[in-house]
């Protein structure tokens, strides 16, 4: 296989942020179907390591693209810009103090009278926040402004990062 | 073509032939095996025309063994030399067991790596030991009612199943001479079952509780693609757990001490509580009579009484269907069919709690006991080539997150839940102490954030890496999954190309030596037959690869390949039939690696003639068109 296509070439998209999510996912079973080991059970064990390999990226590639993060993350490391590791880029203080707020916000959720429904506003005002920086990035990668593309990217890691600790803290509740 | 004149009698290699191949679910508290007759996948009975076998294996000291009903018998009387519910012990370590308590009433001893062996009259056994002998059984009773060899079988496994416990069912076939074509999840097995591929589109859940383990799977089907979404569960909860709870409420009613009971009053508790569940099923109270050695009594359980006992059991599957459902990205309304898997379904607690929860009533239609087993048949007719034709796939992910250790007791995923398999995922680490020349890998896998709560699936070193200030080396960790959802381990040192790898072997799992050293004591005149068993082996893949690249050239040959090619080809297939028809085990394994080699690049430039296939139609003019 061509490993030197990338991601949105495999799947034949356009490379951008805004992603067909249907289309990709019509497309990545199409490729399972030609790819995936168990088209290849009955053959040597070489071609089934080899279809092996191939679902692998396949996988990789389905997985980067679906998640906006990822995706976003991707997008940057086409360009040159590694956003995966420890970042140097300075993060606006603002953003940071609503960060720590939000912060205490989530750690006083169980002593609410209704932590469920704290818990809901909480989800929700990151989710809204989630969008908004997903509509900035799209602008910002289509404008080709990276380092401000990197940033969000940034603000998107912390985000996400509560939302995982929003859904621990759900299932702390429920148990 | 001349070369399909492979074949010596009665073991053919023509591609056409039906090929015999089963389905093997190997439960923890009964067993089958199935396979596809006549186009129509059917569990096989033994020569009682019983289909389930109860998965309990006693040994006994003249050396013989009973696996199945005979053995099931005497669990009360033998209980120490009898092994029920072995699959709760696979892939653990001695902790773990002994934390199981009155569920695992053995004298365990700890064998090397850590893994228990149970002391019977018969010697030491290992649970995957265990295992193989109920799979042998299975597999004899297939070849004897299918009359010929089997090609291999796809042997089911919990979907929550970790790594380790996968490993170790792995073992199990290989202790048992089972070529194993697939590791396939109990849940999509059933989905398979439903035949819900049958042009059907969505959504579905599988709910899956069985004698000793839990799954819930939400797949999405798409025209005989089955796409699980995500998987959740328990691998240590089902019927079992409510057996113990209603064993332990009819003690204490009787004014039994449950604190020290003595092993055989508690199996025969237990299959009274077995007893008293299946009757509720349909009863609203059952009377029950207690008289095991000195002790005797005599009181009802209603089936309210019971539903208490076991309420909060049921609801630990219900926070895991909510859980599951939340990772798929699906939401409750989407779901349009839910199927019921494993005989702890027929409680009607849970039926009617499955149901409230989904909002709608769930699929009873095939026996929840054989459900697995047939869509496993399915699935093996596929994989052993009987069906070229078919459109069924089957997309599966892993169900519990993999990582490394890192500083400070903490594990970085590299792995996440729910990611599709086969997956490779690779990450670089660096040296935390100046001139370090020595790494420890340590592999886990689970959820959590410590060590301490996730399991232990390896430790390897990779030694060698050259003296640097502390942060300058770079050490890559890759992970492989296969299509299985089993891992293997590779660290490689960037700047000295330094490598280590391991197929993970659990930290108490069965080395290859001992596998292999069990597979020769299993033979009477070991060397010899072993020997035989190795050519046999080397020959059948030899053919393997010959057929499949006959067949290959038949299909693509004049469009993908130049007359030189093919010329080169046919006459390295040549030499491999010459040397497949010799005796030389080692001659042949050497001829295989070569025609590997020298057929690779026509291999991958058909994968890559399969992807151009697969998006034909809509290629560059689309991107053109968006830009």
């Amino acid at each position: 296989m061509d490993i030197s296509k990338n991601f949105f070439e495999l799947f034949a998209l356009p490379v951008s942020f805004q992603v067909d999510l249907s289309q990709l996912s019509a497309r990545y079973l199409e490729l399972q179907k030609a790819l995936h080991p168990d088209r290849h059970a009955h053959l040597s064990d070489r071609e089934r390591r080899m279809s092996e390999q191939y679902t692998a990226y396949l996988n990789e590639a389905v997985t980067t693209l679906k998640a906006p993060l990822s995706r976003a993350q991707y997008l940057l490391k086409l360009q040159g810009f590694d956003t995966t590791g420890e970042s140097s880029v300075a993060i606006d203080p603002m953003f940071l103090m609503q960060q720590m707020e939000l912060r205490e916000q989530l750690e006083e959720v169980p002593d609410q009278d209704d932590p469920f429904e704290a818990l809901d506003e909480l989800s929700d005002e990151v989710d809204s926040m989630l969008k908004q920086l997903r509509l900035d990035f799209d602008a910002q990668y289509a404008a080709q402004s990276y380092e401000q593309a990197v940033a969000s990217v940034r603000k998107m890691q912390f985000l996400e990062k509560l939302v995982v600790e929003i859904e621990s803290l759900e299932d702390r509740l429920d148990d | 073509m001349a070369l399909l004149q492979i074949a010596e009698p009665g073991q053919s290699a023509a591609p056409h032939q039906h090929k015999l191949a089963v389905g093997i679910d190997l439960g923890t508290t009964n067993s089958l095996v199935a396979t596809v007759k006549s186009g129509e996948a059917v569990t096989l009975p033994d020569t009682d025309g019983q289909h389930i076998l109860p998965s309990v294996v006693r040994y006994l000291s003249c050396g013989r063994k009973d696996v199945g009903l005979l053995a099931r018998e005497k669990a009360a009387e033998d209980p120490y030399n009898t092994i029920v519910s072995v699959k709760r012990l696979m892939g653990r370590g001695v902790e773990d067991v002994r934390a199981l308590g009155s569920e695992a009433p053995y004298h365990f001893v700890a064998g090397e790596n850590s893994m228990p062996y149970i002391s019977t009259v018969a010697g030491a056994k290992s649970p995957v030991q265990v295992s193989a002998d109920i799979l042998t059984v299975l597999t004899a009773r297939a070849e004897e009612s299918l009359g010929g060899e089997l090609v291999g079988a796809v042997i089911t496994v919990p979907a929550y199943f970790d790594d380790a416990q996968r490993q170790a069912t792995k073992d199990a076939a290989t202790l048992a001479n089972i070529k194993v074509l697939r590791l396939l999840n109990e849940p999509t097995a059933a989905a398979v079952a439903y035949g819900l591929d049958q042009k059907a589109e969505g959504v579905i859940a599988v709910y899956d509780l069985g004698g000793g383990t839990f799954d819930i799977s939400i797949l999405r089907l798409n025209k005989g693609v089955f796409e699980v979404l995500a998987t959740g569960g328990d691998s240590a909860l089902g019927g079992d757990d409510f057996d113990l709870a209603l064993a332990t409420w009819i003690a204490s009613e009787l004014g039994i001490d449950t604190d020290a009971l003595e092993t055989g009053l508690a199996r025969y508790l237990t299959e009274k509580a077995r007893e008293v569940k299946e009757a509720l099923t349909s009863s609203d109270s059952v009377a029950v009579t207690v008289a095991h050695g000195g002790t005797s009594g005599e009181l009802t359980v209603t089936r309210d009484q019971f539903n208490t006992l076991i309420d909060k059991l049921v609801a630990r599957t219900l926070r895991a269907c909510k859980r599951t459902l939340k990772d798929s990205g699906a939401d409750v309304g989407e779901v349009q069919d839910v199927v019921m898997v494993g005989g702890s379904t027929r409680v009607p607690l849970v039926r009617d709690k499955v149901s409230e929860f989904f909002g709608r009533e769930p699929h009873i239609d095939i026996d929840p006991d054989r459900v697995v087993a047939i869509g496993a048949a399915i699935q093996a007719d596929v994989l052993a080539g009987n069906k070229p034709d078919s459109d069924m796939l089957l997309l599966d992910v892993i169900p519990l997150s993999l990582g490394l250790e890192t500083m400070g007791g903490l594990v970085e995923k590299l792995v996440h839940r729910n990611t599709a398999i086969p997956v490779g995922r690779a990450q670089e680490f660096t040296t935390y102490q100046d001139g370090q020349t020595a790494m420890v890998i340590h592999v886990l896998q689970g959820e959590r954030e410590l060590v301490d709560d996730c399991r232990s699936l390896a430790r390897f070193v990779l030694r060698g890496i050259p003296p640097m200030a502390a942060g300058a080396a770079k050490i890559r960790v890759t992970f492989q999954v296969d299509a299985d959802g089993l891992l293997s381990v590779s660290a490689k040192e960037l700047s000295t190309g330094v490598e280590s790898s391991i197929q993970v072997k659990p930290s108490y799992g069965l080395s290859d030596g001992e596998i292999a050293q069990m597979l020769q004591e299993s033979f009477s005149s070991a060397q010899e037959d072993l020997e035989k068993r190795r050519l046999r082996e080397q020959q059948v893949e030899a053919d393997r690869l010959l057929v499949a690249l006959d067949q290959a050239i038949e299909a693509d040959g004049d469009e993908l390949l130049t007359a030189e090619e093919r010329e080169m080809l046919l006459s390295e297939m040549a030499q491999l039939v010459a040397l497949r028809n010799g005796d030389d085990a080692d001659a042949i394994e050497k001829g295989i690696v070569v025609l590997s080699n020298e057929s690779d690049f026509f291999a991958s430039r058909r994968m890559d003639h399969g992807i151009q296939q697969a998006l034909q139609g809509h290629t560059i003019d689309e991107i053109e068109e968006k830009k």
